[in-house]
């Protein structure tokens, strides 16, 4: 079943390659649409089904035994969150990109190939299938920024992205590999070395496994002072690259700390979760002061990804330092976690479609270049307007409820730090007020051709279908948070009595 | 000795090389030369008769033939290695030999070097070793001096030079070991050793390994591997920096097991030249701007690697396994990187840029080779890296291991920089297409496929590996 979910999108790729190469983007993009829309339909019926406590849908193959390496699947309720909004984002980029005409074959082919590997880093139960599916993730979003982005700087842009997550990836590695010659037996198996806890003492040779996993983590989420890859990544890439690389590939450093990271190596977690705190709160301070400076719109954006991750990992750092004393703030901090990281993945995949759908109308994303947008598309503005909010966290919205289990958590921790966070939610909720303000109000304005008017046209179906439904789950999250809630929470439990071991 | 065994049936790969080089200079001599393939098909011919022979030797339990050849899963491997890489070597160079005026005698001289290197890898007498290490060395010298242009004889002349230095430091290392030990052959040397005088038979075993250190490229034997792999053509190159140095570390590796640790601590002496070997290695190949001084340099940082398998050889059984599959990998992976470089006219890695758009599946097959030889998963490298560690670490070399880590992690910056500027924008000059290989380049995507299947597959291969 699981390897199903997750190896149909590259089936349905190895099917599409058969097809003739003809220019009619349709015949490449529905099909993805509806590879989409079929995982959605299994991975409901997981969630159906998830049992209570421990992995669902486990499945186990040796692959090579004598080096301790298995492909072992599995899913709970920390991974089939992540799961379901990885999909939804894809199909909302596909909805998106329904009329791709720049080489769509191998656009859809590469993004199908995305999908694969996105799922199979949140199923992944071993350290190697891990890295694997998260090396690919980086390979197959190099060639997605590379041949399809804007500028003429894409090709460098994306080969800096490359450089600075393969370098990160091997730091991954490299502790995987310290973890791996601890365990007795030798073995990659994420469940077997939890049970294991071959670093239970902490000492350097865990703190150095902590050390580069951590480091392998930082670039991918990014935390500052790693973020630099960032901005030109997104500000080069396509839209639906932009949404899937925010909403999605960002998410596996994070879910790499509370599935690896944490369980894994839990003195070492509890003794450094300081560093981790104040990692986070300098990256919510730094990326919401940078984001406020932007006059790029999607670059704006970009940083507030820095901004919303840092919370994640104020979460994850707070539960380390409460590990063994308070049981409930834990408890929020990391089921806060987790839920930011859907709820981020859907407001800023949503955010980042409106800004493609801006660029397409005005090829430009400078935000002093446009005005008065809510008298000319009032769809547009509106969708915009409450994806920003959402962003912002007000309260209705997935974003509040994350953030207010992450606050609540962290404060009995390091009241300090969690005040430091809150200005950030200031700050972000300013700068997207400005950015409203400035592009949606005030009298018309947009970028235009001299002497040839272009036309700006409201929000097509194609484009309200890939993005409406994203904010819709947003504001379901924030209005009925339980069904995910009561998904996560049990899983965070496990979670947090591995760490407080 | 009662029991002799002596069936020449069990030498088939190794006759089938000899009989493939004899055939290749005297069919080649009787062909005009416009219809020199055909020694090539034959010699591609003999070495499927060998890999035949071998997967049927391999079935059978171990034993030793003329007393002094040992037929073992080391052997076996070996044979398979070896083999695989002649015919993929002799294949994918067919476009810069062509035509060639010496065309039959590369052929010929791949094949001795190849029956050469197999030869170590299974002699188990000091005398046959020497023998051996004669026949890997000679032929590849002419081999070395095939092109005949400027740097090639200077090359060769460098390569026979210190070869010959070597040649003669090895035996005097074996009349020494001979000395003390009073016998020749592997199963009486450590009874010998027992008893006769420690200090000769610790510098007669040092000279010895002197003589492998010198074909295996490691340091301090490693001065001839930049010069000659760049002065060379590089199929010639991928010959000379593949095919001897899996001979002489599995020669080593047979020798060393045979020498008690108590007599001579050779464990850290190869843990040493290991840690040399690697580190220094990588440190040359930091600030070169030729790829085949570059890749020659890396071959000398991956010898290091394999001779941390060799330094806790007697201390683990997973160092056999992972010895025979670091060996397998190294081999793919190296060759799949010379015929990269030999299917393109370019030879610094500036005028690599822009590779990626003109050939992207040459520079996709380069990238997979290169990031092979830092040892990413699921290349087969990573496989033959992550055994040596476990091993290192298993056998209670772990700062060899972290030594080694270190040196994976700071040799991704030299490779990195290559891998680079494939993906730039295209140089401004164009291409020459005419001065480009397609048999390279397929050899190229070949090799990076087969070190992918390598790597997946490798649950399945390292068992085989492990059997004794």
């Amino acid at each position: 079943m699981l390897s199903i979910v997750v190896f149909l999108p590259a089936v349905v790729a190895l099917a599409l390659a058969a097809l003739p190469d003809t220019s009619t983007p349709r015949r490449y993009t529905v099909p993805w649409v509806v590879t989409g829309l079929v995982q959605l339909v299994l991975v409901a019926v997981m969630w159906l089904q998830l049992p209570p406590s421990g992995y669902g849908f486990v499945e186990q193959v040796a692959w090579i035994p004598s080096a301790g390496i298995s492909y072992h699947l599995g899913v709970d309720g920390l991974s089939l969150p992540l799961v379901a909004m990885t999909v939804v984002v894809f199909t909302a980029a596909a909805i998106y990109s329904l009329r791709e005409h720049q080489r769509p074959k191998s656009y859809v082919l590469l993004f199908l190939a995305l999908q694969t590997v996105s799922v199979g880093v949140f199923v992944a139960l071993d350290l190697i299938l891990f890295f694997l599916f998260f090396d690919l993730s980086i390979v197959f979003m190099y060639f997605v920024i590379a041949g399809w982005g804007q500028g003429s700087r894409a090709r460098s842009a994306a080969l800096t992205f490359f450089l600075y997550t393969f370098l990160g990836s091997l730091a991954l590695l490299l502790g995987f590999i310290l973890i791996y010659l601890a365990a007795t037996p030798h073995t990659f198996d994420i469940p077997a070395l939890a049970a294991q806890n071959p670093l239970t003492a902490g000492g350097p040779v865990a703190g150095a496994a902590l050390l580069a996993i951590g480091m392998g983590l930082a670039v991918k989420t990014p935390l500052v002072p790693f973020h630099t890859w960032l901005p030109p990544a997104h500000t080069e890439a396509p839209a639906a690259g932009s949404a899937v690389l925010a909403g999605v590939l960002l998410k596996m450093g994070t879910y790499g700390f509370v599935r690896i990271a944490m369980p894994l190596l839990p003195a070492s977690w509890r003794q450094f979760a300081g560093v981790v705190v104040v990692l986070g709160v300098v990256s919510v301070i730094y990326g919401a002061l940078v984001a406020l400076a932007q006059t790029d719109l999607k670059r704006m954006i970009a940083y507030t990804s820095v901004n919303h991750m840092g919370y994640v990992l104020l979460g994850v750092g707070a539960a380390g330092l409460v590990a063994e004393t308070d049981a409930q703030a834990r408890q929020l901090a990391t089921t806060g976690a987790v839920t930011q990281m859907v709820s981020h993945g859907l407001i800023t995949g949503a955010l980042f479609l409106l800004a493609g759908a801006l660029h397409e109308r005005g090829r430009t994303y400078d935000m002093g270049a446009y005005g008065g947008l809510a008298a000319r598309t009032p769809r547009f503005a509106g969708l915009f307007a409450v994806a920003a909010f959402a962003s912002l966290g007000l309260p209705g919205f997935s974003g509040f409820i994350a953030e207010f289990q992450i606050f609540t958590g962290a404060l009995g921790a390091t009241p300090v730090a969690t005040a430091i966070a809150v200005v950030g939610i200031l700050l972000t909720a300013g700068l997207f007020l400005v950015a409203l303000s400035r592009m949606l109000l005030g009298g018309l304005r947009y970028p235009d051709a001299p002497g040839t008017p272009r036309p700006f046209p409201d929000l097509r179906a194609r484009e309200l279908a890939a993005i409406v439904p994203l904010l819709l789950l947003a504001t379901l999250i924030g209005l009925v948070p339980r069904t995910l809630l009561d998904t996560i929470d049990p899983a965070s439990r496990v979670l947090n009595e591995l760490v407080a071991r | 000795m009662v029991m002799m065994n002596e069936d020449p049936a069990t030498l088939i790969p190794e006759l089938a090389l000899l009989a493939g080089a004899v055939l290749a200079v005297l069919v080649g001599a009787w062909t005009p030369r416009r219809r020199q393939g055909r020694v090539r098909v034959l010699a591609l011919v003999a070495v499927g008769v060998g890999l035949i022979g071998t997967i049927t030797a391999a079935t059978k339990p171990p034993s030793t033939t003329f007393d002094t050849y040992v037929l073992d899963t080391t052997t076996h491997a070996v044979r398979a290695i070896v083999l695989v890489s002649v015919a993929l070597i002799l294949w994918w160079s067919r476009d810069a030999v062509a035509a060639h005026p010496r065309e039959s005698e590369f052929t010929a001289l791949v094949l001795l070097g190849g029956l050469g290197a197999v030869l170590m890898a299974g002699a188990a007498d000091l005398l046959l070793l020497f023998a051996a290490f004669l026949l890997a060395s000679v032929p590849l010298y002419a081999l070395a001096g095939w092109a005949k242009s400027g740097a090639t004889t200077e090359a060769a002349l460098k390569y026979y030079l210190s070869g010959a230095f070597a040649g003669v430091t090895m035996l005097a290392g074996t009349t020494l070991l001979y000395g003390a030990a009073g016998t020749t052959g592997y199963d009486t040397l450590p009874e010998g050793l027992a008893t006769g005088a420690a200090g000769p038979a610790a510098v007669g075993l040092v000279a010895v390994l002197a003589g492998l250190a010198f074909k295996a490229g490691a340091v301090p034997a490693h001065f001839w591997v930049p010069d000659v792999t760049d002065g060379t053509p590089p199929p010639v190159a991928a010959v000379l920096t593949t095919i001897p140095k899996i001979g002489a570390l599995a020669a080593m590796w047979r020798l060393l097991l045979d020498v008690p640790e108590d007599i001579v601590p050779w464990p850290l002496l190869i843990a040493v030249i290991a840690a040399v070997s690697m580190s220094l290695g990588n440190l040359a190949a930091f600030s070169q701007s030729s790829v085949l001084r570059l890749l020659a340099y890396s071959t000398v940082s991956q010898v290091g690697y394999v001779l941390i398998i060799i330094a806790v050889g007697a201390r683990t059984p997973e160092a056999q396994p992972a010895l025979l599959f670091y060996l397998a990998a190294y081999a793919l992976t190296n060759i799949g990187a010379f015929a990269a470089v030999a299917a393109h006219p370019a030879r610094t890695v500036d005028e690599f840029r822009g590779l990626g758009r003109r050939r992207p599946l040459l520079a996709i097959a380069l990238v997979v080779s290169l990031l092979g030889l830092v040892g990413t998963p699921p290349t087969a490298v990573f496989v033959g890296k992550l055994t040596a560690f476990t091993a290192a670490f298993d056998g209670g070399m772990a700062w060899l291991a972290v030594l080694a880590a270190v040196n994976t992690v700071a040799s991704l910056f030299y490779y990195l920089r290559w891998i680079a500027p494939l993906f730039r924008d295209e140089s401004p000059e164009p291409a020459d297409e005419s001065s480009e290989s397609r048999t390279a380049r397929h050899g190229a995507v070949t090799a990076a496929t087969l070190s992918l299947v390598l790597g997946v597959a490798a649950g399945l291969i390292l068992p085989l590996f492990a059997a004794s």
